[in-house]
């Protein structure tokens, strides 16, 4: 009688036990699918708050926002084509210096580079994409501009001045400051996205394709440039898409050397403008509500920009991902 | 034939030449930038940069107030951010992991991983700083915050797909439940990894200046008041960079130094925590 009662009371306990676990479970579970689901509501609020921010601006100046050159803070006349101008050029020539010596750095480091030496460079490299943005901005402002001003700037200037389409590339004052600084600075940090992300894709490739060309007497470069480029192209142009993405972003580093003049010119030594650098330049002193959302229109263009580019590289290492896991 | 050779091995020397030459060059840059910073920054490395005010223009002083204010946004920004990280990275690794939500928040989570944080800084002042009429430094946190949760989120769910499962199944089948396996066996085995999530996230934001310049904005003097503006060191290094008085441009410096430290060190001991692993 009374065994049967502790049993039935067992079951009882048992069951209070599994209901609540049942409780707590649904619980932990609704609460992490919610902090899943703010991941996805803090993109679309991203772009949702840039819209409305951007409204003012964008419903004054309509479709000639993005055609017009003049920023007048003055006549409250704002046109988003020089900063657009300035971050596609500095971030284009950024990818151009850093994807060949990004991929001749992966190269070196899956196929030249002895053993025990891989990993404290590969570190090395890495770290460079360690270094806060700021940093380079304050060595680029302090130790490059000057140096560029001074040893590269006369010196491409003086060399180019009688080549036609160069000479006007390569015009004007050394300033040390200007578009190409920037560019290069931008170069040197998307260095590390790129390197690691092809050494990566590099790591890939089966070893058995590498060995039956070399089997067949092909040197190291034709391995590479034949079997191991083609064969890891699309993961390839996803590391530039992604370094590009980085570059198209990027805030502190090309404030500090860029100059900020709101103009086109076509020498790569003028002083320029990128989108990041007006927003961190003239956010704060901007008076007068006009002002303020012209400056977060040029934040929603600049989002995006990089939202585009930044998908379509997902989407590409995505693909090789899939390629490696078959 | 035989010309073929020799223009096919020259070829391969030059190519490899430059592979080297690409890899010195990245060294290079990383030896330059380094080395002018313990240069420049060493010179004004003294007690007054811990222990004193951030001056007026032209006096000596120290960089305590942008110190402290960059210790407290950044605890802040991790408090807020880590949890929303680990459990969406829970959610993903371990309940839906089979989901098509999770596929999508991973692409997300990456596009947001990579986005530029001025764009960050700009959400931020659309959402706290205008409703509320001022910067603060809460605003600054909930910036960095943004940024904290992609990278906890990438690693905590890295990590726990690293997780054996028949550890999971071992758990469950003592009649643990879900909630319980995750949070004794789940963590518990992938916890080197996501303290590693969570320091990479600080060495991200300790660095990051862009969504603090219009949200935490920066304060000339010591500030508790998380209500109003607050100094941090990259925003003090930037306006200190930029201005023509030696002292200032010292103390830039010298923070960049700190800064860099900082953020090399914590990598450093994420990457050992692990490499441990591995090993």
């Amino acid at each position: 009688m009374t065994l049967v009662l502790t049993e039935q009371r067992a079951d009882t306990r048992r069951e209070k036990v599994v209901k609540r676990f049942a409780l707590t479970d649904t619980i932990f579970a609704g609460i992490s699918r919610a902090a899943a689901i703010l991941v996805l509501v803090i993109l679309g609020g991203v772009a949702v708050s840039l819209v409305v921010g951007s409204w003012e601006a964008l419903s004054k100046f309509g479709f000639g926002f993005l055609t017009t050159e003049s920023w007048n803070p003055v006549t409250e006349n704002f046109g988003a084509l020089a900063p657009i101008y300035g971050t596609i050029v500095t971030s284009g020539i950024a990818i151009l210096i850093a994807v060949p010596i990004g991929i001749g750095i992966a190269i070196f480091l899956t196929e030249l580079c002895p053993r025990p030496l891989r990993r404290p460079i590969g570190i090395a490299i890495e770290l460079l994409a360690g270094i806060p943005s700021i940093i380079y901005g304050i060595w680029g402002l302090f130790i490059f501009a000057p140096f560029v001003q001074t040893t590269i700037q006369p010196f491409v200037i003086d060399a180019f001045k009688d080549i036609p389409v160069l000479s006007s590339l390569f015009a004007g004052p050394p300033y040390g400051i200007g578009v190409l600084t920037s560019a290069m600075i931008l170069a040197i940090m998307v260095l590390p996205f790129v390197t690691s992300i092809t050494k990566d894709v590099f790591d890939t490739v089966p070893a058995v394709l590498k060995e039956s060309a070399y089997g067949i007497g092909c040197t190291t470069w034709e391995v590479i440039g034949r079997i191991i480029i083609p064969y890891t192209r699309v993961g390839i142009m996803g590391g530039v898409m992604l370094g590009l993405g980085r570059a198209l972003g990027e805030t502190m580093a090309v404030t500090f050397v860029i100059g900020n003049a709101h103009r086109i010119s076509a020498s790569l030594f003028a002083p320029g403008t990128t989108i990041s650098a007006t927003i961190a330049n003239e956010f704060t002193e901007a008076d007068g509500d006009l002002y303020t959302s012209s400056l977060i229109s040029l934040g929603l263009i600049l989002f995006f920009i990089t939202l585009i580019i930044l998908a379509a590289a997902r989407y590409m290492l995505m693909r090789i991902g899939r390629k490696e896991g078959v | 034939m035989s010309t073929i050779y020799p223009r096919r091995k020259a070829l391969n020397g030059i190519m490899m030449t430059l592979c080297v030459v690409a890899a010195a060059i990245g060294l290079a840059w990383l030896g330059l930038i380094l080395g002018a910073l313990l240069y420049n920054g060493v010179a004004g490395l003294n007690i007054a940069v811990f222990t004193e005010m951030t001056p007026p223009p032209g006096q000596a002083g120290g960089l305590l107030n942008a110190l402290a204010g960059s210790l407290v946004i950044t605890v802040i920004a991790v408090i807020l951010g880590t949890p929303v990280g680990i459990l969406a990275g829970t959610y993903m690794a371990e309940y839906g992991r089979f989901s098509k939500l999770t596929t999508v928040v991973r692409f997300i989570n990456d596009i947001l991983l990579s986005a530029p944080s001025i764009i960050v800084g700009l959400f931020i002042y659309e959402l706290v700083v205008r409703p509320m009429g001022h910067f603060s430094a809460y605003a600054g946190a909930f910036a960095l915050a943004v940024l904290v949760i992609p990278v906890v989120v990438r690693t905590t769910e890295d990590m726990l797909n690293l997780v054996p499962n028949a550890l999971r199944e071992a758990g469950s089948a003592i009649g643990a439940p879900r909630w319980i396996v995750i949070r004794s066996v789940a963590y518990r085995a992938a916890m080197s990894g996501i303290v590693t999530g969570v320091l990479l996230a600080v060495a991200r934001i300790s660095g990051e200046t862009a969504p603090l310049l219009f949200t935490a904005l920066n304060n000339q003097f010591w500030s508790s008041n998380l209500n109003a503006p607050m100094a941090s060191l990259p925003v003090t290094i930037f306006q200190f960079a930029l201005s023509p008085y030696k002292e200032w441009q010292q103390l830039a410096w010298t923070g960049a130094l700190i800064i860099t430290l900082t953020v090399l060190g914590l990598s450093i001991i994420a990457r050992s925590l692990t490499g441990r692993r591995e090993g």
